[in-house]
């Protein structure tokens, strides 16, 4: 590592309308080196990475870049200065081959294209790196995993001397990450610099060379990373808030099976097979993970077991009653809660207020409605009891979900998912996105749950999420379960290994 | 240039207060863009439009014309309001506005003679059937394959209208006549003026229907399910709504209503069936949806206004400008309400410039 600072950003500023995303941000980046930025969601870590690629403008600050005052105005310029970014959701078009994406990106390719020195060249950077692609694959037929190294690639293509990556290690599994990050380690011993935004400590503290902690848009803390400790990476992150108690673990003996799911077959959006002979059981009284890399049939799966989604082939029975036909309604009635990926797509409705919202799913019991008619009484009174229990914070009740944090959003539908006391509760990556104190409390909830009697189906891809909730866990890979074990038999390897397809 | 320096920012409540005010101020853009054309064409917008104003606003005499010529528009503005309320680009308050009048004419014409009240029932029935059933190839279409709803409204309408001529050609013009004209319904089937005011009863109906329509949007639970689906038809899904029901279930209302316009204009206004009866109200209909932002009352005012607006143009024509202004001034007023549209979601400001200093702004070059 060399001691030449290559980039400074100083006294950063970046509102949105009243809120500061970033705050006086300095950021210091070297040559050379692996630079971790870590912090919860909402920390502000993508509008500062945003601003240096040109895509934001900041209110205030300066940037230097190898000791020159420069204004980033535009991709573009970033570009030009060598800076890159791989996100979190590639960018890549699926129907052209590898070469022919990266070669887009670069902008410098002559009227005929000279496939064959392009090739060359991406094979150069392979060799150089340890970075396996194959440079005339189309990109549909990649794993996540290759795609992720062809971004890669795009930034070596283009010269990129500081390349940013958006939570690469998201899409991964362990023994992927592991793979992504030496490759990470060669480049930078090449000179290239590397930033990675994270929120998991363990991978900043093994991976990188100096961290910069971000909380509610100000520098926290800054360290080498030799000098780094759990405790003060924590404090930083979290800060002195105290965490809600966890909820702990009941014991729980001889629960009757409530859902079984045999032979399951069932097609995604495109028509093509997304479950293939899915069969488990669920009992009552449990958590039961999904573990894999997101994109594996787990939407599929969350989605056909609460009746929105058709069922190819198999058959789904709860407590011993066939409903593999029973469509959305149904399943509701039967006491299926769901609580779906992407909240503001589906589960909440980001322009109708916290009332509406509240009442979703309930609005047709006789409590709210009155021959045809809706209870505005009941109603507020419901929604006020969810804002109080679940300590929810909103700037009043007739205002859209969209104004609440995305924590916020996350309570009130879990809130209402609970209400009806529901036997299964589908929990697809219900903590995704949210800060460390919204996590607490959701996950809490759902123990809490389990302790009652409900089972929980929780779809997840962070392992120690699964670890720590989870009674037993299965692992979907393209489609396929690979694997049922009780979570304390098994272990991060044997999953790790389950989840890139490898059967045990 | 630098355009750094202003700001949009999404606004997330929207008070009635600004609503009104961003709509009225940007009807007043509208006229001005228009009094550009008409001094162009040689008058003084001024005059053009206070003449207009005094004819159609300032009197009795012209606003009951005004309240007349708006009364079919009330309905075909009520119809596409509930259709567009759930995104269904009902375009066809034309076609189902004609169907309506011919099922409803039909059995005026040659219906059996029941009591008065029994017949005006009926006829009023029979109207929102045609339009609603019309309507309903559409939304079957839309419901069952997805078919876009916009299209299939657009052609029904042509077809309608060409069976409308049809009729009033052919099999039902009146005797002794050259215009494609029916005979007229029976005497007793006339609304009637409310007391000696010389406004149609007709009015009523509309108003009625558009309070009614109201309390189902605002205060039931279909009206909440609508809502529902409009802003987010997963989650509508994902609560066990059946999507494709309300589809139907709207469209079909719509088509209803707009068939409704066929009863009043039928009963109130021209007492007979004829050739080319709606005469664009289905149209202006989604003018006035949007200029109402979809709202039923304001869809009775912005009718009436919109009523006015037609009648006017004969005062102006007396000074020489020429009838097509009413479609023109409907135009830029909707054009210049529709692009307002934006400053009700969006603020713009402009901040101080104390961005990323602008003094060697080249260093980005290398």
């Amino acid at each position: 590592m060399e001691n030449t600072v290559l980039l400074e950003m100083k006294g950063i500023t970046k509102r949105f309308g009243k809120t500061l995303a970033n705050d006086h941000v300095n950021l210091r980046l070297y040559k050379g080196e692996i630079h971790a930025l870590l912090g919860e969601n909402g920390a502000g870590k993508s509008t500062l990475m945003n601003i240096l690629l040109g895509i934001y403008r900041p209110n205030s600050g300066e940037i230097f870049y190898k000791g020159e005052k420069v204004s980033i105005r535009s991709p573009k310029d970033a570009v030009r200065l060598g800076i890159g970014m791989v996100h979190q959701h590639f960018v890549l078009i699926p129907t052209l081959s590898v070469a022919e994406n990266i070669f887009l990106s670069t902008g410098n390719c002559s009227f005929i294209l000279n496939r064959a020195k392009m090739e060359e060249t991406i094979r150069g950077y392979s060799k150089k790196f340890g970075l396996d692609v194959d440079p005339g694959a189309k990109v549909w037929q990649l794993s996540v995993g290759e795609q992720q190294r062809v971004e890669i690639m795009k930034l070596l293509c283009r010269n990129s001397e500081i390349m940013i990556l958006d939570e690469p290690s998201a899409v991964l599994t362990p023994q992927e990450s592991r793979e992504m990050f030496k490759t990470l380690r060669t480049m930078a011993k090449d000179g290239k610099t590397i930033v990675f935004i994270s929120h998991k400590m363990n991978e900043v503290m093994e991976y990188s060379d100096r961290i910069t902690v971000l909380k509610s848009g100000r520098v926290e803390d800054e360290m080498l990373t030799k000098d780094a400790t759990v405790e003060r990476l924590t404090k930083a992150v979290v800060g002195s808030r105290t965490l809600n108690k966890k909820v702990a673990r009941a014991k729980k003996e001889s629960a009757c099976v409530l859902l079984e799911v045999e032979h399951l077959h069932v097609k995604n959006d495109k028509g093509l097979m997304a479950l293939k002979d899915v069969s488990f059981s669920l009992r009552a009284g449990e958590i039961f993970a999904i573990a894999g890399v997101a994109g594996n049939g787990q939407r599929e799966l969350a989605e056909v077991l609460a009746g929105l989604r058709k069922v190819t082939s198999g058959k789904i029975a709860m407590n011993g009653r066939d409903i593999t036909k029973a469509n959305a309604r149904e399943r509701i009635s039967l006491g299926i809660s769901f609580i779906p990926e992407d909240r503001l797509k589906m589960g909440l409705i980001p322009g109708m207020n916290l009332k509406q919202n509240a009442i979703l799913k309930s609005f047709r019991e006789p409590e709210f409605n009155r021959f045809g008619f809706l209870r505005n009484k009941p109603i507020k009174a419901v929604t006020e009891r969810f804002v109080a229990t679940h300590d929810i914070k909103n700037g009043g009740i007739d205002l859209p979900v969209s104004m609440m944090s995305g924590g916020n959003q996350q309570k009130l539908l879990v809130a209402r998912e609970i209400s009806s006391n529901p036997a299964l509760i589908i929990a697809a990556y219900p903590v995704r996105g949210l800060d460390i104190g919204a996590t607490e409390s959701i996950n809490n909830i759902l123990m809490e749950q389990r302790n009652k009697g409900a089972c929980v189906l929780l779809i997840s891809e962070e392992l120690d999420e699964i670890f720590e909730m989870s009674d037993r866990v299965a692992v979907l890979c393209d489609g396929k379960l690979m694997g049922i074990r009780n979570t304390s038999e098994t272990d991060y390897e044997e999953i790790g290994r389950l989840m890139s397809g490898e059967s045990a | 240039m630098n355009f750094g320096a202003i700001q949009i920012e999404k606004k997330q409540v929207v008070s009635l207060r600004s609503k009104i005010l961003n709509t009225v101020m940007f009807v007043l853009l509208g006229l001005a863009f228009s009094s550009v054309l008409i001094i162009a064409v040689g008058f003084n917008p001024i005059a053009v439009y206070s003449k207009m104003i005094s004819y159609s606003y300032l009197n009795l005499r012209g606003i009951n014309g005004s309240i007349k010529a708006g009364l079919p528009l009330m309905l075909c503005g009520l119809s596409v309001s509930i259709a567009f309320k759930m995104n269904l680009n009902n375009i066809g308050a034309e076609g189902q506005y004609a169907m309506g009048a011919i099922l409803g004419g039909a059995f005026a014409l040659f219906g059996p003679e029941l009591p008065i009240p029994v017949r005006l029932m009926v006829m009023f029935l029979l109207c929102a059937i045609g339009g609603g059933l019309w309507a309903m190839i559409a939304a079957l279409l839309k419901a069952y394959w997805n078919v876009n709803e916009t299209m299939v409204t657009l052609m029904q309408n042509y077809i309608a209208l060409l069976f409308m001529d049809y009729l009033c050609y052919g099999p039902w013009m009146a005797k002794k006549q050259t215009t494609p004209i029916s005979e007229p319904i029976p005497k007793g089937m006339y609304l009637p003026n409310i007391g000696n005011t010389g406004i149609n009863s007709g009015v009523l109906v509309a108003i009625a229907i558009a309070a009614l329509l109201y309390i189902f949007l605002k205060y039931t639970t279909a009206g909440y399910q609508i809502e529902v689906i409009r802003n987010s038809r997963k989650s509508a899904e994902y609560a066990g709504i059946n999507v494709r029901r309300y589809i139907l279930i709207v469209l079909g209302l719509s088509g209803a209503i707009a068939g409704l316009a066929g009863f009043v204009q039928i009963t109130g206004v021209v007492h007979r069936v004829q050739a080319q009866l709606p005469g664009g109200s289905g149209y202006t209909g989604i003018v006035i949806a949007y200029l109402s932002k979809f709202n039923p009352i304001a869809v009775i005012i912005v009718s009436i206004l919109m009523g006015g607006l037609e009648n006017s143009c004969a005062a102006v024509q007396i000074m020489g400008v020429p009838s097509q202004i009413a479609t023109m001034l409907q135009g830029s007023i909707m054009i210049s309400v529709i692009a307002g549209e934006f400053f009700n979601h969006y603020k713009i400001s402009f901040s101080k410039n104390n961005m990323i200093s602008q003094n060697k702004t080249e260093g980005v070059a290398q």
